[in-house]
């Protein structure tokens, strides 16, 4: 419930954390409710397993996704990412679970479902012998766009992925930036409702990972998205809500921010004060009934910095007591938590226990 | 039948981008020129029709065919565009139907290539044209029925010379089991219903039928069965392979 709640407004998740630090610790493996209610989900997802063999690649995981939402996959290396995207577009039988699209279950309806998909495949395989335009041409006539309809979508996409450069090229020619853009190109050609993409921006420049980044935002308002990736930073850049999955489990599911909420350091405070003895700083902080402990970071004649680990609701009360006590508040940081931390924290294995 | 269409259509493309296609052509054209002169005495047998020249298709296509065939799906496998193709509104009957016509129409136009014979026996002599044309008939079926073997065999695996080398040996099979040399061999031994039941599995004797200028259905139906076998075995392997 408190997820749910902490799922309208990302600025409340963090005030909340520092009220209620039994707050960080609720099961990260709470399901997601959805929030947007006049919205029914594009993508759902229930139960869903994955077996090779007797390897199990994605165990019992249920999430959905509703239109205007980026939602960022994360996990380590085999965590059962692209197993995932790969059952949910339809390219591998589920062993068990249902998976719909845009209300078409993708076992019964595979034609319908993925008509509303756009797919980005890892490492963007694309037909070596054919040029950009060609490959573009037969992707959007397998749509089923021909004629004026297919010119029109093929001079968006171009336009959209920047390829006006190598439109004539043959594709085994192509650079990997151009070639994952050429294989994003053929996943948006049919401006289709959900978009699936495993690491999209997987080998591009930091130029073009920023391009890619801006574009999957945008048109996260009127789509459903789902993308993959290694990168912490991109979800925080892009996506409205990421799952983190491990040894093919959901082990966590938030916002961004409410996921760095769950970072061991999340809520710390740091305080430089000045005009104060040390003593008497180390008594008056003593004080405070929201400081769970605090140790001196640095100590210099003209101020201290303290860390502190709060308990409950500190940040009021220990503004009131600087004013009551005329510290010189130099600078004071609330710490948001980093993903990373939370990615190791959660997925190595000897803290998995904490998940 | 549109996706079939565009599907058989960039295949059709991929063999033409490179000079493969027109290497192929070249040398089947070679071949069936040289071993209607050479070997098969075109000219000294001085009767007009195309005997000599149709007597050795089925032993240019048993290594041509599966040339051609080998990368249609080990390819895709190779570099996981099959990914890309399945998750398109794309059926797999739709994907197989429209790689084979397109393989199908290229060994045609190779086929349809060799008319300067059809032109020179009907400038020397009178031929039967009714025969000829059931000769061609006979070894477009025969082409497309190796070709379905091909086509089996390239799902099966991502590297195309495992997947040639398999195509040849089941072709190689299938023309052995109706030839008479080894139907003779075996029928000194074996007992008559085996010997039968081999030679009207293997492609030689339909093959021959339809040589003679004779349009059995049971011929016409061996080739069908054959083809549609391969392509059915096609799908199932194209399943099995995802799941």
């Amino acid at each position: 419930m408190l997820a749910n709640q902490t799922g309208c407004c990302p600025k409340l998740s963090h005030a909340l954390c520092l009220t209620n630090p039994i707050g960080r610790a609720f099961s990260m493996a709470l399901p997601y409710i959805h929030t947007h209610d006049d919205l029914s989900p594009m993508i759902n997802v229930e139960h869903l397993t994955k077996m090779f063999g007797a390897k199990c690649a994605v165990d019992d995981v249920t999430f959905s996704v509703g239109k205007g939402e980026v939602l960022g996959f994360l996990g380590p290396n085999g965590a059962g990412k692209s197993t995932s995207m790969r059952v949910i577009t339809g390219y591998l039988p589920p062993t068990a679970g249902t998976i719909t699209v845009a209300g078409f279950n993708v076992a019964d309806q595979p034609l319908e479902a993925r008509r509303r998909i756009g797919y980005l495949p890892e490492n963007a395989p694309l037909y070596a012998d054919m040029s950009v335009l060609g490959f573009l041409s037969f992707c959007a006539e397998i749509r089923g766009l021909f004629g004026p309809a297919k010119k029109d979508a093929i001079d968006r996409v171009v336009q959209l992925c920047f390829l006006e450069r190598v439109l004539h090229q043959s594709v085994d020619t192509l650079s990997k930036g151009f070639r994952h853009r050429t294989c994003l190109a053929q996943a948006l050609i049919h401006d289709p409702e959900v978009l699936i993409l495993d690491e999209p921006t997987d080998g591009l420049d930091p130029n073009q990972k920023y391009e890619v980044r801006t574009l999957i935002r945008k048109m996260g308002a009127e789509k459903a998205i789902i993308f993959s990736t290694h990168i912490l930073e991109e979800v925080e850049a892009a996506c409205t809500r990421a799952i983190i999955i491990d040894q093919g489990k959901i082990v966590a599911n938030g916002t961004p921010d409410e996921l760095k909420a769950k970072s061991p350091q999340a809520g710390n405070v740091t305080v430089t004060v000045g005009k104060v003895t040390k003593d008497q700083l180390v008594t008056q902080v003593e004080a405070l009934t929201g400081v769970e402990k605090f140790w001196i970071v640095s100590e210099k004649p003209e101020h201290i910095t303290l860390r502190i680990v709060p308990r409950g609701n500190l940040l009021p009360e220990l503004l009131e007591a600087g004013t009551r006590n005329a510290w010189k508040i130099e600078h004071l940081d609330v710490e948001e938590g980093r993903l990373d931390d939370v990615f190791r924290s959660i997925t190595l294995p000897d803290t998995n226990t904490a998940a | 039948m549109k996706t079939i269409w565009t599907i058989a259509k960039r295949e059709l493309g991929t063999y033409f981008s490179s000079p493969v296609a027109y290497v192929f052509i070249v040398i089947f054209l070679l071949l069936a020129g040289f071993f209607t002169f050479m070997v098969g005495h075109f000219f000294d047998r001085g009767v007009a029709d195309l005997l000599p020249f149709f007597l050795w298709h089925p032993w240019l296509y048993l290594f041509l065919v599966p040339a051609a065939g080998m990368r249609l799906w080990s390819e895709e496998l190779r570099l996981g565009t099959s990914e890309l193709l399945f998750t398109m509104p794309v059926t797999p009957w739709q994907a197989i139907l429209g790689k084979y016509l397109a393989s199908w129409i290229f060994l045609a136009i190779a086929l349809f290539l060799t008319f300067p014979l059809v032109v020179t026996v009907g400038y020397l002599g009178h031929p039967d044209y009714g025969r000829i044309f059931c000769g061609y008939l006979g070894s477009l079926l025969l082409a497309g029925a190796f070709l379905s073997v091909a086509l089996l065999t390239s799902s099966v695996t991502r590297n195309q010379v495992v997947s040639f080398i398999l195509a040849v040996v089941i072709c190689l099979f299938l023309i052995l089991c109706g030839w008479p040399p080894v139907t003779d061999a075996v029928s000194n031994w074996a007992p008559a219903w085996f010997v039968d039941g081999l030679a009207s599995i293997g492609v030689m004797t339909h093959f021959e039928s339809l040589q003679r200028g004779v349009v059995d259905s049971r011929d016409l139906l061996f080739f069908v069965s054959v083809i549609v076998f391969c392509l059915f075995a096609n799908s199932v392997v194209l399943r099995a392979q995802r799941a």
